[in-house]
């Protein structure tokens, strides 16, 4: 068995790029994510692996190298938090729209503005409906663990590569500073420049006479085109919703009430279920572990065994919008949720679950 | 004579270099990009590294560059050129990266990344056209536009209390540690196309030696901005746009 190291969150982001053969890393110091770029600069994999790590003048600018180096079929990656998101909202749907692989972790903290340092899960929105312009789509993945971040590094970098899509790993200020115990995977070469030729041919590697030339652009002046592209990006997305979905439950087999949460939420759910279920409740727990797509089916699918769904966050209620819509008026949908930094304690939300379903 | 019997191989006296495509260019009559592309084009030909090179286009008239250099591109977002060409260098050592914007795009809303890149030393050439006008949107006024010149959005002359005095970033750069040759050019006649081929040329080979950042910049008209016929708007650039960007090299070591 390998062997299990104490780290934060942060730190796993930071191993598991280097581990997983990523070629660079972007970045611009924020709170509550900066030892991501502290990790790697400490651990030098320039000088092991030859991954390139850089901090930027900005978020922006990240963003912005993060799509210069995709455009050469790289493994490139940047992190930030909140409000450092919402400056790299312009590049990423840049990258959507040139159909870069690329993965960006996003440590929230609370809002809106510059809010707080303390977690939150107020930029699901954000993440998954948008935030930059145009119709597009990112992979999100929701990690609830250090190890969780760790091997949603190299998921991510896959799933990108596979969609030619960024994939955001939406993580939260509780599971970017837990230190927990982390099993890193084997290492994995960074690819050759023969194999990036070979698994991206529509990378910028040099116009050789045996091929055209290769353009990375969003730009289509004719709306005709524009809308081809359109339609090629949402035949995409369908793909990925059918192929990608990924979830994990906890005793919800026999379960005649459902807690939805992610993240950093589901492990407090998980408490709370355990002291629903010695109270006699017979409650269980889903956690949505991509974000985008969402397990609308297998919500869907558990509805004729619920009475009703709570939903947790740390929000005003983002996620609880496509819990309604999987339900679609079906069973009773609550939502309990804590913002501004405040995280719940499995305490509060049973105390919600009972105000809810057992008064 | 016949003139068949003049078009033949031996009577070239120029021919079009292939890495310049056949797509015919969107750019107005008169206009200074078409000069600069070509100008880039000989130069990459010249060096044979066409299978080496990776441009980055603008947002702004430059936009569609990338139809005109038959090269692999990169079209990036506003003013963000040095930094998508900051990640495509590094990651990728062995090739010549090049970015091509004009003066919104670089010395407007592309300010931090251009002075960031260059004061990192990225060994990639930025090559800047400073027409003093936004072209693409239509003829608003520019960080670069002359005091008293008119544009769409300075009616009646740009004045320095209302809209700040125009900026020379070049001469701004050329003050940083991380740049090792900045210069200032034009492309209004033979003698300055040659000029400026050299100063391309020179900048594409430091960006193999690891010296710095080369920081080109092309003053060059905008006739359709500017509303003036082709002559009449090199004859303006001379008079007014040169005394105040003054051509020739600031920077080379």
């Amino acid at each position: 068995m390998a062997e299990k190291i104490l780290m934060k969150g942060n730190e796993a982001i930071a191993y598991g790029a280097i581990r997983c053969g990523a070629d660079g890393y972007f970045g611009y110091p924020i709170t509550p994510q900066s030892e991501v770029m502290e990790t790697l600069m400490e651990q030098k994999p320039w000088e092991t692996t030859g991954m390139v790590v850089l901090q930027a003048e900005s978020e922006t600018s990240s963003i912005n190298m993060v799509y210069g180096g995709a455009s050469t079929g790289k493994k490139v990656m940047t992190s930030s938090s909140s409000l450092g998101i919402s400056l790299m909202a312009e590049g990423l749907s840049y990258l959507a729209g040139a159909e870069l692989p690329c993965v960006v972790v996003n440590v929230m903290r609370g809002g809106p503005g510059l809010g707080t340092i303390q977690p939150s899960q107020a930029d699901y929105f954000q993440a998954v409906k948008g935030g930059g312009h145009g119709d597009y789509k990112m992979i999100v993945l929701a990690p609830a663990s250090a190890q969780d971040m760790y091997d949603y590094v190299g998921l991510g970098f896959d799933l990108a590569f596979k969609y030619r899509i960024p994939a955001m790993i939406l993580s939260d200020g509780v599971i970017g500073q837990m230190m927990e115990k982390v099993e890193m995977g084997e290492m994995k070469p960074r690819r050759t420049a023969e194999q990036v030729k070979a698994e991206c041919p529509w990378a910028l590697t040099g116009k050789t006479p045996e091929r055209d030339r290769n353009l990375i652009t969003s730009l289509a002046l004719d709306p005709n085109v524009q809308e081809r592209v359109n339609i090629k990006l949402q035949a995409k997305y369908k793909e990925i919703q059918e192929n990608e979905v990924r979830y994990a439950t906890y005793l919800a087999e026999d379960a005649e009430y459902l807690f939805v949460a992610y993240g950093s939420m589901s492990r407090i759910c998980e408490a709370a279920v355990d002291q629903a279920r010695e109270a006699g409740y017979k409650v269980g727990l889903l956690r949505p572990i991509t974000l985008f797509p969402f397990p609308e089916k297998q919500i869907k699918d558990m509805i004729p065994q619920l009475k009703g769904i709570l939903t947790v966050e740390m929000s005003a209620g983002q996620m609880v919008e496509d819990v309604r819509l999987a339900v679609e008026g079906r069973i009773p949908v609550e939502f309990y949720g804590r913002m501004g930094g405040i995280i719940p304690s499995p305490d509060e939300v049973l105390d919600a679950f009972v105000k809810f379903f057992k008064k | 004579m016949d003139i068949k019997d003049i078009i033949k191989p031996e009577n070239v006296v120029y021919s079009k270099t292939p890495v310049l495509s056949d797509a015919i260019m969107h750019y107005c009559p008169g206009c200074t990009h078409g000069v600069v592309h070509k100008v880039i084009a000989e130069v990459i030909e010249e060096m044979g590294i066409q299978d080496k090179t990776i441009g980055i286009s603008p947002v702004g008239c430059a936009v569609f560059a990338y139809n005109y250099l038959n090269i692999d591109w990169e079209q990036a977002a506003h003013g963000r050129a040095p930094a998508l060409a900051t990640a495509t260098k590094r990651l990728n050592p062995d090739k010549y990266v090049f970015t091509y914007q004009g003066d919104g795009d670089l010395a407007s809303i592309g300010t931090a990344e251009v002075m960031h890149a260059c004061n990192r030393g990225e060994n990639i050439v930025i090559v800047f056209i400073n027409n003093a006008i936004y072209g693409m949107t239509g003829g608003q006024m520019a960080p670069t536009t002359l005091l008293g010149q008119v544009t769409a959005t300075t009616p009646y002359g740009r004045d320095a209390k209302l809209n700040g005095y125009p900026l020379k970033i070049t001469e701004l750069l050329a003050q940083l540690e991380g740049t090792c040759y900045v210069t200032r050019q034009s492309a209004q006649n033979p003698a300055s196309v040659r000029k400026l081929k050299k100063a391309i040329r020179k900048a594409f080979e430091n960006s193999m030696m690891e010296k710095g950042t080369s920081f080109v910049e092309v003053v060059g008209t905008c006739n359709s901005g500017w509303k003036m016929s082709p002559v009449k708007a090199n004859k303006w650039m001379e008079e007014n746009m040169f005394p105040f960007y003054p051509l020739g090299d600031m920077k080379d070591r």
